[in-house]
């Protein structure tokens, strides 16, 4: 009886829980070098050296940001509401790491390979607003509120052509799961039939994290720091890791949709010897570049502006490219 | 089995109890975000009973994007405990009688029909073999495609007749013309004047 119990829910919940930590661990140490990343290529873009003292090159320049503020006092303003004050930085990073529960790296390594996995994740992704409203509305702030506004009708706005482009793929496909959508590649990658679409998703993915060209929640020529203005020490540190890691979900979802996943561009000797994770690696690497690139190159939107490139340009190409898609696949008897 | 009574236990007791505090807590804001945990909660007992797709759809449409929208309007109000609390004591009969007879109608059908406690086991949420949303595409899409479309149909009506609600007509509207403004060069755009000193423009 007392192995039979231990079998069926013990030593599951062990090897789970182990693999939880193992990806929390090894995402949340790769998310140091993805900040000092983004850092370098800004810098270099500007012919600037970037960070360069703590470590061999400034390697481990983030660990140290890390801890300088991990140390510090943390401020919370008397006026501020100070429970949600102190939920927000921590709703913002468990809905940033609990997506990453679904994202297979590799064949099967998904902690939990659910079948409405992509549902899942663009559960996950449009509940990142709700750390940013909050946030802006505890410090009890003008810069903070304006900035969980902004930020409120900025991601409801953009989720929008992203369901959209996911439904794309997912007619491509004919199933919600993550692993299904990476086989359904193994002959050409949805990026070039779909290209439109990538380019959608890529630029909604920017609005959805709040990244430049997009980052109106923290526009700081307007809103000094948006909502997280009133944020300091471990609070704000918890802030921008959850972005962070939120911003790496958006370039692994990529390279699922996208990228083909862990499959090697092309099934040949040379390539198919590179084991699987590193081309998913490689591929995230290559979006989170991009992502990169984007913010060093493209200014600032205006608030107008960015409100109707989402509904007056992505949702009616969106729509008519869902449309488009399906009668494509019904007339070739392509569906699924 | 008893882990999925137990974790039903729980879901249950966590919504029933968050959705108290909706009603109960003095900040909107608060009900609002408890709200969104009764949701979740409501969502957690869907994946219960093999419905994913139900679950993740109700957290996607409720938490993402109506919650949202009651969040940003709620933050707005501006709130007055005192007048608050005088409401209450006015319009606590009204509630209460309100209140009252919801529970007299929930205990009579649970009275007439002895059925709807029965320990029954569950119809299967999906057939054998095929996964939720297939399931649940084939009897939306197949059997009651014309429901389906005239709730579309519906919505649509209703969306555009609160556009044309709001819609006051301005003779001064300040639209913006994007391809105008795209369009633009720099020699439209500005002149370099070539200026005496001390003269000025």
């Amino acid at each position: 009886m007392d192995s039979v119990f231990f079998d069926t829910y013990v030593w599951p919940a062990l090897i789970v829980t182990a693999h939880s930590l193992a990806i929390i661990l090894a995402l949340l140490v790769s998310l140091a070098f993805f900040m000092l990343a983004d850092r370098k290529i800004w810098a270099a873009a500007q012919l600037r050296k970037g960070p360069t003292m703590v470590g061999p090159f400034g390697l481990l320049q983030s660990f140290a940001d890390i801890l300088k503020y991990l140390l510090k006092e943390i401020i919370i303003p008397t006026t501020a509401n100070k429970p949600v004050f102190i939920l927000a930085p921590f709703v913002t990073m468990f809905l940033a790491l609990s997506g990453w529960a679904v994202i297979p790296v590799n064949e099967g390594w998904a902690v939990a390979d659910i079948n409405v996995g992509i549902l899942y994740i663009f559960a996950i992704s449009s509940l990142g607003v709700y750390g940013v409203i909050m946030g802006g509305w505890a410090s009890n702030s003008k810069y903070p509120f304006l900035g969980a506004l902004r930020s409120a009708a900025q991601m409801v706005s953009y989720e929008v052509s992203i369901g959209l482009v996911i439904i794309t793929v997912l007619l491509c496909v004919g199933s919600l799961n993550l692993t299904d959508i990476v086989l359904a590649q193994e002959t050409v990658w949805f990026a070039v039939p779909l290209f439109p679409m990538f380019v959608v998703f890529f630029i909604s993915a920017l609005a959805e994290t709040n990244r430049p060209p997009f980052d109106l929640p923290e526009d700081e020529s307007a809103l000094v720091a948006g909502f997280m203005t009133e944020y300091s020490s471990t609070l704000y540190v918890v802030f921008m890791i959850g972005e962070l890691a939120n911003i790496v979900l958006m370039c692994a979802m990529c390279t699922i949709l996208f990228l083909g996943g862990w499959l090697p561009p092309v099934d040949v000797a040379p390539f198919n010897w590179v084991p699987s994770v590193v081309w998913f690696i490689l591929k995230m690497g290559l979006m989170f570049f991009m992502f990169a690139m984007t913010k060093v190159i493209v200014p600032r939107y205006r608030y107008d502006q960015l409100m109707r490139l989402g509904w007056k340009v992505f949702l009616p190409l969106t729509l008519a490219w869902v449309v488009l898609t399906a009668g494509f696949l019904q007339y070739f008897g392509m569906a699924s | 089995m008893t882990l999925t009574s137990l974790a039903f236990y729980l879901f249950a007791t966590v919504a029933v109890a968050s959705s108290f505090m909706v009603i109960s807590s003095r900040n909107p804001v608060y009900s609002v975000l408890f709200l969104i945990l009764t949701f979740f909660n409501s969502a957690g007992l869907f994946v219960l009973l093999g419905a994913e797709f139900l679950a993740l759809i109700l957290v996607v449409v409720y938490v993402g994007a109506v919650a949202v929208l009651f969040l940003f309007v709620v933050m707005m109000l501006d709130i007055d405990f005192a007048e608050l609390s005088e409401g209450f004591l006015q319009y606590m009969p009204i509630g209460a009688t309100v209140g009252l007879i919801l529970l007299l109608e929930l205990l009579l059908v649970f009275g007439a029909s002895s059925s709807l406690v029965d320990t029954n086991p569950l119809p299967q949420a999906t057939p054998e073999g095929m996964t939720n949303a297939e399931a649940l595409g084939r009897v939306l899409y197949t059997d009651y495609v014309y429901f389906f479309q005239a709730a579309g149909a519906i919505l649509l009506v209703a969306m555009i007749g609160a556009i044309v609600l709001t819609l006051v007509p301005s003779n001064n509207p300040k639209k913006q013309n994007i391809s105008n403004q795209t369009a633009r060069t720099r020699d439209e755009a500005s002149e370099n004047v070539d200026i005496e000193p001390g003269q000025g423009i």
